[in-house]
């Protein structure tokens, strides 16, 4: 039976079951409970099938081969290819969509009688159909359909909530940004063909010895700019803050958590499978982009009162990191360090795979808050735990995760990446070895500056007092989103105690790469073992952990405090009445990292301050102070590009001049240069 | 027999730690031609929190509950993860160097989480200021850390203090520049002058105070408790990690207690210059506590660079 | 000048106590010193409030922790805040202003605790008797457990009151 599913027919019914879920979604849109409940149990039920279907292609000896139409098109054929990073990505994507469909049945409930929720489930499943055949594809035209599908689908998504305006200005911005990278990623593959005469991944694999250095070079570069534009590396990150936020919150846990990372997927198919050898200049480039990424990703969100902007922020963040591993497995690699090499991959797979588990996490629990208070702004949040308790768990674990607290998931492959950069200093090379040392004084900023966003985020969404209306008549959500977000911190807990298996299973993917044996390797007890310079055990942090605190508690509550009461009054309020004004907000919490970065972040200050007398100016009625962060790349690198691009299109309509004479004029003119040429 | 040590390590942490607190404040006292409380007056403090009873913010939550029992648990697993006086114990589980940075963080990120849980005006921004000297200080740790791994080889910190001590002039440099470096973060994360002021009364001048003003009772006394426990652990990862002279190598009664008597050498020469620290310098405007603790960050850039 | 870290304190004289006036310092700090070491496990946090005072009790305050008087050696210490003390030491004739604010602090203040008012504006509104901005006493607003007498009193009358309050509550728990 397993390998019935395991099988060409095993992948096409994973793919049917989302598209029976779209389509049927589509015809039964009259009806928006009856197109909710169709497209989230295809949804889920799709979802189930890929985790088995990754599971076993994960343990399979050899890549899964399926192709139809070789011999009908010259150059195109719909072929698909499922390796064990194949496999892998197939896994991270229908976990994810699990658990973000059972969220997404009972988010959805808000949008009945808005807008079509058979439109939503077509496009959300037609979403999930094309991120699968992204990551399986392997001949580059199928790829681009695919890439195409899974663009326009999320597009629609980030528009969904078309009354916003805001919404479809994001949208949009999302739409010219992905189609800009896609202009990349076509020339790459142009120039791919060119020197190697097919589309198809494996013939370009194994015509890569015919492209000349200076040629992979540029493909290097296209491919970066290209599928960095997709992940959300800086500065091509200007879509990600806007259509993030934008969509409805289980879309944007399935973007941030999965999409942006199809772009590190092509990304480590193409420069560690497809383009080898490579040169060693490549790795540490990836590397500053990476540190570069998640320095300013953690600025920047720390910047932000937008719940979802934060955590959007936070995505480029970790790209970043994803990308110092990424950096360093490409290094090791040109430098014929294959165990290294392997280190650094694991590194960057399995920060892939915690980032889309609590990230989507962090999405979802912002959308119940969303869906209770109606806001998205922290500035009017304050003492939800008491309303959503379980909300508050789960984003609380969330957040534990992201800052690479043990004994959760996050903590161990930021030690994995952590491990691969400190391999990387004693290189001998002076760039590479300067390189790996900022990469790691970022990495290490990056993660404190994180745990201060998150106390921020947490703290100010979930602590202390109401500071709004709507925020004190908040109410915790439905089961499904309960359990939909349970089940991803549960999750998160869970790779991360077990992070030695997850490991011993992601190092087997680089059997796909011919790395045979790898640095990092897990002991029978669980630890994670870097090749004798560390060790690290997640179980047994955790067990030490949780037996200390109950000896603690046990001993101070019942042997040494058992005679002591405790008596609940108020805050110590120095004798004056306590308002929620006299909170921390967000912005105040990060005034102080702001003002210490202001010469990256280059805030503006505006005051405000309304007087009861205008002209002796002594007591004010209010004085409302506006801290802002401008988007440094809009003003100083798109707004003046999109200006020249305007110029030049002005100049260049007087071409069309409506005289039918000028127009004969050209036609003449094309057909001699194009006889000239051909000869 | 190794139980034995373990369980002598275990309680060395919280039982030594309030002692280390009130030598500081003796040796401030002495300077300031007072004769100051007892040294084991921190202890009486402790004891008679104890058995106080608690008065609880009706605005807090279970994470203001929760909180100081969370804290003091990571000081005394971090306290079972770095070596005090054996080198030969192994802790391979939690004793890598990235674990025990980021279980203080745990304690860091609960008590920020509780000093904001309340609502009041002062826990707010103790919270934002210990979050950001905090996050600032990380990098200077790990290198730190990772210039004595480099040294030994492995970033096992039980294996760190037990490697071979190789006193050549060129391994010794890189040394004392990241020790200084690390000094400069153990001020920070504990607490300390020019980055905090410990006996402080003006709330606007607290960055750790100012989240445990709503303590009272059992759970002030795990917090101030807990925080004893991380300056001794920060004092010993100095002491012994840099230094390791005199720590014990093999499970002899000879050589336990050379290692013990030299550990509290070793932590009373940290202890008196942190006091004759606090004695001599201000306390340092806040915004001129990241540039401190950028230099830490070069020193020790420079330590590792020099080494590999 | 470091050396003095190591210096050996000096010895004691004896000296009848039962005249404020008259008796001497140190031996007024041991007897302090036993009684908190029996009664209060060896360390006493008292909070300072100031309800609406002259500040003359204040500076009298703030002379107890300089080096001659020197209360940090009893095992007596200064705190931030209320939740942290066990005795609120009230200074002045609590002004309409601060009635509300004295009455916080005194609920913030967990169980075991005292209330000690310094001055003599603190017991009966002093020189500020009568007067419509002050509710004449702490008494008024919050129960008072013992009262120093002075305006101000000297350091050393308020720690000779002290020990007088110690010895009252060792009295009144042996005769529990």
């Amino acid at each position: 039976m397993l390998d019935a599913i395991l099988s060409p027919v095993g992948f096409i019914s994973l793919v049917l079951f989302f598209g029976v879920g779209a389509i049927g979604a589509l015809m039964f849109r009259k009806n928006d409970e009856f197109a909710n409940v169709w497209s989230s149990f295809f949804a889920v039920a799709g979802s189930l099938w890929g985790v088995l279907f990754a599971l076993l292609a994960l343990n399979a000896a050899y890549p899964l081969l399926l192709s139809f139409g070789v011999n009908t098109f010259p150059l195109f054929s719909v072929s698909l290819t499922v390796d064990k990073l194949s496999a892998f990505f197939i896994f991270v994507i229908s976990a994810i969509a699990l658990f973000c469909s059972i969220y997404g049945y009972g988010y959805v409930k808000h949008y009945y009688g808005k807008y079509s929720i058979g439109t939503l489930g077509f496009f959300y499943n037609l979403f999930i159909i094309g991120m699968l055949l992204v990551v399986t594809a392997s001949n580059a035209i199928f790829f681009l359909i695919a890439w195409e599908i899974m663009s326009v689908a999320s597009y629609f998504l980030v528009v969904y909530d078309r009354n916003e305006q805001e919404n479809v200005k994001a949208g949009f911005l999302y739409l010219v940004m992905t189609h800009v990278g896609t202009a990349f990623i076509i020339a790459a593959f142009l120039l791919l063909f060119k020197y190697t005469g097919s589309f198809d991944f494996e013939a370009v694999k194994s015509g890569a010895l015919l492209i000349p250095a200076s040629v992979k070079d540029v493909i290097f570069v296209l491919s970066l700019i290209g599928f960095g534009t997709k992940a959300g590396i800086i500065p091509f990150h200007i879509w990600l803050h806007g259509a993030h936020p934008a969509a409805p919150s289980h879309v944007s846990g399935l973007m941030s958590g999965v999409m942006i990372k199809t772009g590190i997927y092509m990304m480590i198919r193409i420069f560690l499978d497809l383009l080898q050898p490579v040169p060693t200049w490549w790795g540490p480039v990836v590397m500053i982009v990476g540190s570069v990424s998640a320095l300013l990703g953690v600025l920047y969100a720390l910047t932000e009162h937008d719940i979802k902007r934060l955590l959007a922020y936070h995505s480029i963040e970790n790209i970043g990191i994803i990308l110092l591993g990424l950096g360093s497995a490409l290094t090791f690699s040109s430098l014929n360090l294959p165990s290294l090499a392997l280190l650094g991959l694991v590194a960057a797979l399995f920060h892939t795979l915690n980032h889309a588990t609590f990230k989507s996490l962090l999405f979802l629990s912002a959308g119940s808050v969303i869906n209770g208070t109606h806001t998205r702004n922290m500035e009017e949040y304050g003492g939800l735990i008491k309303y959503m308790p379980y909300t508050a768990l789960f984003f609380l674990v969330g957040s534990m995760a992201i800052s690479a607290l043990p004994p959760f998931n996050g903590f161990f492959s930021e030690w994995l990446t952590f491990q691969a950069l400190f391999q990387g200093m004693k290189s001998l090379d002076l760039f590479t070895k300067w390189t790996f040392i900022g990469s790691a004084g970022a990495l290490a900023f990056t993660g404190g500056l994180a745990l201060e966003c998150f106390v921020k985020a947490f703290g100010a969404t979930f602590l202390a007092r109401p500071r709004s209306a709507e925020a004190r008549h908040a109410k915790e959500s439905s089961l499904s989103l309960k359990f939909g977000m349970g089940a991803l911190a549960a999750m998160a807990l869970l790779f991360g105690i077990f992070s030695g298996y997850v490991t011993s299973i992601l190092n087997r993917i680089g059997l796909d790469f011919g790395f045979t044996s790898s640095f990092v390797s897990s002991t029978p007890e669980q630890s994670l073992a870097a090749g004798g310079f560390s060790i690290v055990s997640g179980p047994a942090f955790f067990i030490l952990l949780a037996a200390v605190v109950l000896a603690v508690v046990f001993a101070v509550k019942f042997l040494v405090n058992r005679n002591q009461k405790v008596r609940v009054g108020a805050t110590w309020d120095c004798g004056v009445d306590l308002t929620p004004r006299m909170e921390i907000t967000s912005t105040g919490f990060a005034r102080s990292i702001i003002l210490i970065f202001k010469g990256i972040l280059k805030p503006s200050i505006q005051r405000e301050i309304e007087y009861r007398d205008a002209d002796s100016r002594y007591l004010p009625i209010s004085r409302k102070i506006t801290l802002k962060v401008n988007d440094m790349y809009r003003t100083y690198f798109y707004a003046p590009l999109s200006g020249l691009v305007s110029f030049v299109s002005e100049r260049a309509k007087y071409i069309q001049s409506g005289n039918i004479n000028a127009y004969i004029l050209y036609i003449l003119v094309a057909l001699l240069a194009s006889l000239y040429l051909v000869k | 027999m190794e139980s034995i040590f373990w369980a002598i390590q275990l309680v060395m942490v919280p039982v030594m730690s309030p002692l280390g607190v009130g030598i500081i404040r003796k040796i401030k006292a002495k300077l300031q031609n007072r004769r100051g409380a007892s040294v084991f007056q921190p202890y009486k403090d402790l004891w008679k929190l104890l058995h106080k009873d608690e008065v609880l913010s009706s605005d807090a939550s279970w994470i203001f509950k929760v909180a100081p029992y969370i804290i003091f648990a990571v000081t005394i697993v971090v306290g079972l993860s770095v070596p005090l006086f054996a080198s030969f114990l192994q802790n391979t589980f939690t004793g890598d160097m990235l674990m025990v940075v980021y279980a203080l963080a745990i304690g860091t990120f609960f008590l920020a989480l509780a000093g904001i849980d309340t609502g009041g005006a002062f826990g707010g921004f103790g919270s934002s200021r210990e979050m950001t000297v905090s996050a600032l200080a990380e990098g200077g740790l790990i290198f730190a850390l990772l210039t004595v791994a480099f040294r030994s080889g492995t970033t096992n910190l039980f294996a760190i203090s037990n490697a071979a001590i190789l006193n050549t002039g060129y391994s010794f440099l890189p040394v004392i520049l990241s020790f200084f470096g690390f000094f400069i973060v153990l001020l920070a994360e504990t607490a300390r002058f020019p980055f905090d002021n410990p006996a402080t009364h003006l709330e606007l001048t607290m960055i750790h105070e100012a989240m445990i003003l709503e303590y009272s009772g059992k759970r002030l006394a795990l917090i101030e408790w807990a925080s004893a426990n991380k300056l001794f652990i920060f004092a010993a990862l100095g002491a012994n990690l840099f230094f390791p002279f005199g720590i014990a190598h093999d499970a002899q009664l000879g050589s336990i207690a050379f290692g013990v008597a030299f550990f509290f050498i070793k932590l009373s020469v940290i202890y008196i210059a942190i006091a004759i620290l606090e004695s001599s310098i201000a306390k340092y405007r806040f915004f001129r506590l990241p540039d401190l603790l950028l230099v830490s960050f070069v020193l020790n850039v420079v330590a590792v660079a020099f080494l590999i | 000048m470091f050396l003095k870290i190591f210096s050996i304190s000096k010895k004691t004289k004896q000296v009848d106590p039962s005249d404020c006036k008259q008796a001497d310092l140190i031996d007024i700090g041991e007897k302090i010193q036993s009684k908190i070491n029996k009664l209060y496990k060896g360390s006493i946090a008292i909070r300072q409030v100031d309800a609406g005072s002259d500040n003359a009790c204040e500076q009298e305050l703030v002379a107890l922790s300089n080096a001659y008087y020197d209360i940090e050696r009893f095992g007596i210490h200064f705190v931030a805040s209320p939740k942290h003390a066990d005795v609120l030491l009230v200074t002045g004739p609590v002004t309409r202003n601060m009635a509300e604010a004295v009455k916080r602090a005194y609920q913030a203040t967990p169980a075991p605790k005292l209330v000690v008012t310094v001055g003599d504006d603190a017991a009966d509104g002093g020189i500020f008797m009568n007067s419509y901005a002050v509710q004449d006493g702490v008494n008024a607003v919050i129960p008072v457990d013992y009262h120093i007498p002075g305006d101000p009193p000297s350091p050393q009358t308020i720690l000779c009151h002290f020990l007088k309050m110690l010895e009252m509550l060792e009295g009144k728990k042996q005769a529990k």
